[in-house]
């Protein structure tokens, strides 16, 4: 059974920010050919079980206290390379 | 046959599968694979009917407190929630939001393509909330049908490109680059901030400059503040309106615990109905920019309001408070003198606010980001007030539209078109 990847981008409302950074994350892994479920979220749910990867910008990094998952902060909400770096990084993956 | 017929008629008028059906248009257009539109259409006709659950949850807070102001207060209290007032419109006004709303995304693509306005407004609960708020406005002004979607349509798909165009200049300054635009219906109080950023503030003196002590951490969530707010405002409601009263709207429950309940439950209704948009948005969104990239592949993104949010972080908590603080005082101020009192709303002051902050730091430092946030929230308290009369029936609701834009457009139009009358 593969396990695929269950990514969360999170923000304030889980509404505005949360969506772009969902729609810079699937375009990542895609170009990466890495398989994963991509879904917006607020803290609350990333604080959840399940979750392998969050990914979220530097106001929200603190906020998320103690989680399994590994989190991923972003500075610039539409800087691609930033995105690919970091997440790859994260999942273990060489850029 | 006329079975069929009217099982037809009444389902397509079924906002969730308007949705829907623009989602499934709109994920075919993209070539996704089967399993994938699938998905995403029940998703989004999903996310509709989870946005009306929230709004009964909503209704129910609503329903209490409006009765507590006015014996407490002796006047209406509203307090402006975009996500409120969008879910309780649904049931009135749901297939005319649906519709504006998936046309003026389509208008908003002509505009790009054919003007020099080249931006493409990513913002999609704002695309909703503003298509709710035409829908009411113009609806109330006499108009229905086609004639309503096409107004309705053209006129939202031109604010989608005008508002990021507005911002532009400001919005370079804050990136520090050309890649993003603002994409967010608050640009009025945010140009409003930054104006007076300019005349008071001098840029060189910012605000990021101060350091801003840990503890304050909490005030980066704003649905546990709405709860901690709504809870507050529950409390000293009831206290003017007396125990009495409020325990025989309560069936007998102790007031203050009632109080408290209702107060957490607006913001536990809030919680739902953001589900709901986000299901919704999550495979429109994705859809509406990708159809755009083919057809403006050289456009702006006009993004959510949060993305200027990591080039001032001290600005952000600043412009809420001095915002929220503006709000409080609006509010005092408004009480005596109108028949409605805006209550703050935290949601508009918590992001609206803090993006006003961004704005006045960037063009006036400390003092910009302070005075230029203050003002904003004057914005805010006073456009919803003056709102309400366009709104027909929808105006008679507990909350309201927090944004600056959704208030100027409002009213605009509204008196335009009692002009034509």
């Amino acid at each position: 059974m593969i396990k695929i990847l269950r990514v969360l981008a999170v923000c304030g409302m889980g509404l505005g920010s949360a969506l772009l950074l969902k729609m810079n994350i699937e375009e990542v892994l895609k170009d990466a050919g890495i398989e994963a479920k991509v879904e917006t979220a607020d803290i609350a749910i990333a604080r959840g079980p399940g979750v392998d990867l969050i990914v979220t910008s530097l106001g929200l990094a603190p906020q998320l206290g103690d989680v399994s998952a590994k989190i991923v902060t972003i500075h610039s909400f539409f800087d691609k390379n930033e995105m690919r770096e970091k997440v790859l990084e994260a999942l273990g993956i060489k850029d | 046959m006329a079975f069929i017929t009217a099982f037809v008629r009444d389902i397509l008028s079924q906002p969730a599968v308007l949705v829907g059906i623009a989602t499934l248009i709109g994920l075919m257009a993209l070539r996704k694979s089967a399993s994938d539109v699938l998905t995403g259409t029940f998703k989004s006709v999903m996310g509709f009917l989870i946005l009306v659950a929230g709004a009964i949850t909503l209704i129910g807070s609503l329903d209490s407190l409006g009765p507590l102001l006015t014996e407490g207060f002796g006047i209406r209290g509203v307090i402006p929630n975009n996500e409120a007032i969008v879910a309780l419109a649904q049931d009135v006004l749901g297939p005319e939001t649906a519709l504006i709303m998936v046309f003026g995304f389509v208008a908003n693509i002509l505009y790009a393509r054919f003007t020099p306005l080249k931006y493409i407004f990513l913002t999609g609960h704002h695309t909703f909330y503003m298509a709710c708020l035409l829908s009411a406005v113009l609806g109330t002004a006499g108009l229905s049908g086609a004639v309503l979607v096409i107004v309705g349509s053209l006129i939202l798909g031109a604010l989608m490109v005008l508002m990021p165009a507005w911002a532009d200049k400001v919005m370079q300054k804050i990136t520090g680059g050309d890649e993003i635009s603002l994409g967010h219906f608050g640009t009025l109080g945010y140009m409003a901030s930054a104006y007076v950023g300019k005349l008071v503030g001098n840029p060189e003196d910012s605000i990021e400059d101060v350091k801003m002590p840990k503890g304050l951490g909490f005030l980066r969530e704003p649905l546990v503040l709405t709860a901690i707010v709504m809870a507050i405002i529950f409390i000293i409601t009831i206290i003017f309106a007396g125990i009495t009263f409020t325990q025989e709207l309560s069936g007998g429950q102790n007031a203050m615990v009632f109080a408290i309940i209702q107060g957490l439950t607006f913001a536990a209704g809030v919680a739902v109905v953001l589900v709901g948009v986000r299901m919704i948005l999550a495979e429109i969104v994705p859809a509406f920019k990708g159809i755009a990239d083919k057809i403006v592949p050289n456009a702006k993104p006009a993004l959510d309001c949060p993305v200027v949010f990591p080039y001032a972080p001290t600005a952000v908590i600043v412009g809420f408070l001095s915002s929220f603080v503006a709000g409080i005082i609006g509010m005092l101020l408004l009480g005596p003198i109108g028949l409605v009192i805006i209550v703050p709303g935290l949601v508009p002051h918590f992001f609206c606010g803090a993006t006003a902050g961004v704005f006045g730091n960037t063009t006036g430092g400390k003092r910009g980001a302070i005075i230029g946030a203050f003002v904003h929230g004057l914005i805010i308290s006073l456009l919803p007030a003056l709102l309400l009369p366009v709104l027909g029936a929808l105006g008679f609701e507990g909350t309201t539209f927090g944004d600056a834009d959704f208030g100027w457009v409002g009213i605009v139009l509204g008196y335009i078109a009692r002009l034509f009358k």
